[in-house]
């Protein structure tokens, strides 16, 4: 069993970012620099919207992004825990987000919201074969 | 998070209230779902006060119909609510603990460990005489009043008007906790766009007495663009979703209503801070008045 860690998010104000974005990135950042481990408990909504002052609706739903994204799972009446059997991500995950960032502005623009453009992506990394090139982009 | 989505916490149409010869508020329509976090914005005197007011059952308005979670507003709808004004409707005399006394009789749902637990929270002491308490204090002891009579819809008149930063951080947090915990609905006037950034989940916009803009603060962020450039490519755009324009020279900003970019050249589009999309509607409130109901 994990901890349960103590997350200290920080919402910026001033950001045009909205805090769910916020809230989502910092966990994943947290998850990257190894402050949160597979296992570990992340703090409650309730416990988030009295210590941040932000709507718990809005923690609610960074965690349903995390959730749909693969980084965490709700466990019925526990809580919300790091999953576990992540594979420490490649050094070039910067570059591949970066790329698909320009990809999905493109596609907001076309008039995809992100579950048109998260089954088009799951359709396409199922037929796609590593090349040559993206193997070396692995090492 | 909530006992009944589908009802509304508060349902408001066509709320019109005039105080002597001035209209003060103007056909008004707007729902607050229930469970949700809605922000009432304007500039002082739009309005803010007498609205809800009204929505809370203690002003009948000249024309118009309140319904809370489904029912008329009203003595039946009265224990459902509770509601802080900016006088701190407290008695001077009392001190905290006898008030806190007083709210266990009154209302039929009062919270006393919850009560005590929020005064402690304040720095209140049982022992102070209400009326030698700071604004500050007083307004923090009024919000206890009403978050221990566990309320199914708060409403609140500027609640952070008067508290210091630390106060403020701390009662933003309670409220927030009371949302968690019992999917509470709340409704809090403001006049400061920072002070809800984060907190509201839905705006109410009033301005001159009229609802400009009631919608769904995420809805209304994506649904709005800023654009940036030159005026005159700015003032060839369609009137229709043009919010505001603003021009410093030959340079202009403006507010317009769109998803995506409109074709133009030489414009740099962004996606609007919640600060710009409710100040280009507050700086523009005699043109089109935005009627239509958008909160969902």
């Amino acid at each position: 069993m994990g901890l349960v860690v103590v997350v200290i998010f920080r919402i910026d104000r001033r950001t045009g970012t909205a805090v769910y974005v916020q809230l989502v990135q910092q966990v994943r950042q947290a998850v990257r620099m190894g402050r949160l481990a597979p296992g570990d408990q992340l703090p409650t909504a309730r416990e988030v919207a009295e210590y941040a002052g932000i709507n718990p609706n809005t923690v609610l739903r960074a965690y349903r992004e995390l959730e749909v994204a693969g980084l965490v799972e709700p466990r019925q009446g526990s809580g919300t825990f790091v999953r576990e059997h992540l594979t420490p991500l490649p050094d070039n995950v910067g570059e591949l987000r970066h790329e698909l960032a320009a990809w999905a502005t493109r596609a907001t623009a076309a008039g995809l919201d992100v579950s048109d453009m998260q089954a088009l992506l799951a359709e396409v990394a199922a037929v796609t074969t590593p090349t040559p090139e993206g193997l070396r982009h692995d090492n | 998070m909530t006992t009944d989505q589908a009802t509304p916490a508060l349902d408001v149409a066509g709320l019109t209230h005039t105080a002597g010869s001035r209209r003060v508020l103007d056909d008004c329509s707007f729902a607050v779902p229930a469970g949700s976090v809605t922000a009432l914005v304007g500039r002082n005197g739009a309005g803010k006060s007498t609205l809800l007011r009204t929505a809370v059952g203690l002003l009948r308005p000249d024309r118009g119909a309140v319904r809370v979670f489904g029912k008329p507003a009203g003595d039946e709808a009265l224990p459902r609510i509770g509601y802080v004004g900016q006088q701190s409707p407290l008695y001077p005399m009392l001190t905290v603990a006898q008030t806190l006394t007083l709210g266990g009789r009154l209302n039929a749902h009062w919270d006393a460990g919850y009560a005590r637990r929020l005064t402690g929270d304040a720095g209140l002491l049982p022992t102070t005489r209400v009326g030698s308490l700071t604004a500050g204090r007083r307004s923090r002891l009024a919000l206890v009043m009403a978050l221990a009579k566990r309320p199914d819809l708060l409403v609140l008149d500027e609640p952070l008007a008067p508290l210091d930063p630390v106060a403020r951080a701390e009662v933003t947090g309670a409220l927030m906790a009371g949302v968690a915990e019992r999917g509470t609905t709340v409704m809090l006037s403001s006049h400061v766009v920072a002070d809800i950034d984060g907190i509201c989940d839905h705006v109410v916009v009033l301005a001159e007495g009229r609802v400009r803009l009631a919608a769904e603060v995420e809805q209304a962020l994506t649904s709005h663009l800023v654009a940036v450039g030159a005026s005159r490519a700015l003032t060839d755009l369609d009137g229709g979703k043009v919010i505001e324009v603003r021009a410093a020279g030959s340079e202009a900003t403006a507010l317009i209503r769109s998803v995506e970019p409109v074709a133009a050249t030489g414009l740099a589009w962004h996606r609007p801070t919640l600060e710009e999309l409710i100040l280009g509607y507050l700086r523009t409130p005699a043109t089109q008045p935005e009627r239509k109901v958008t909160a969902a």
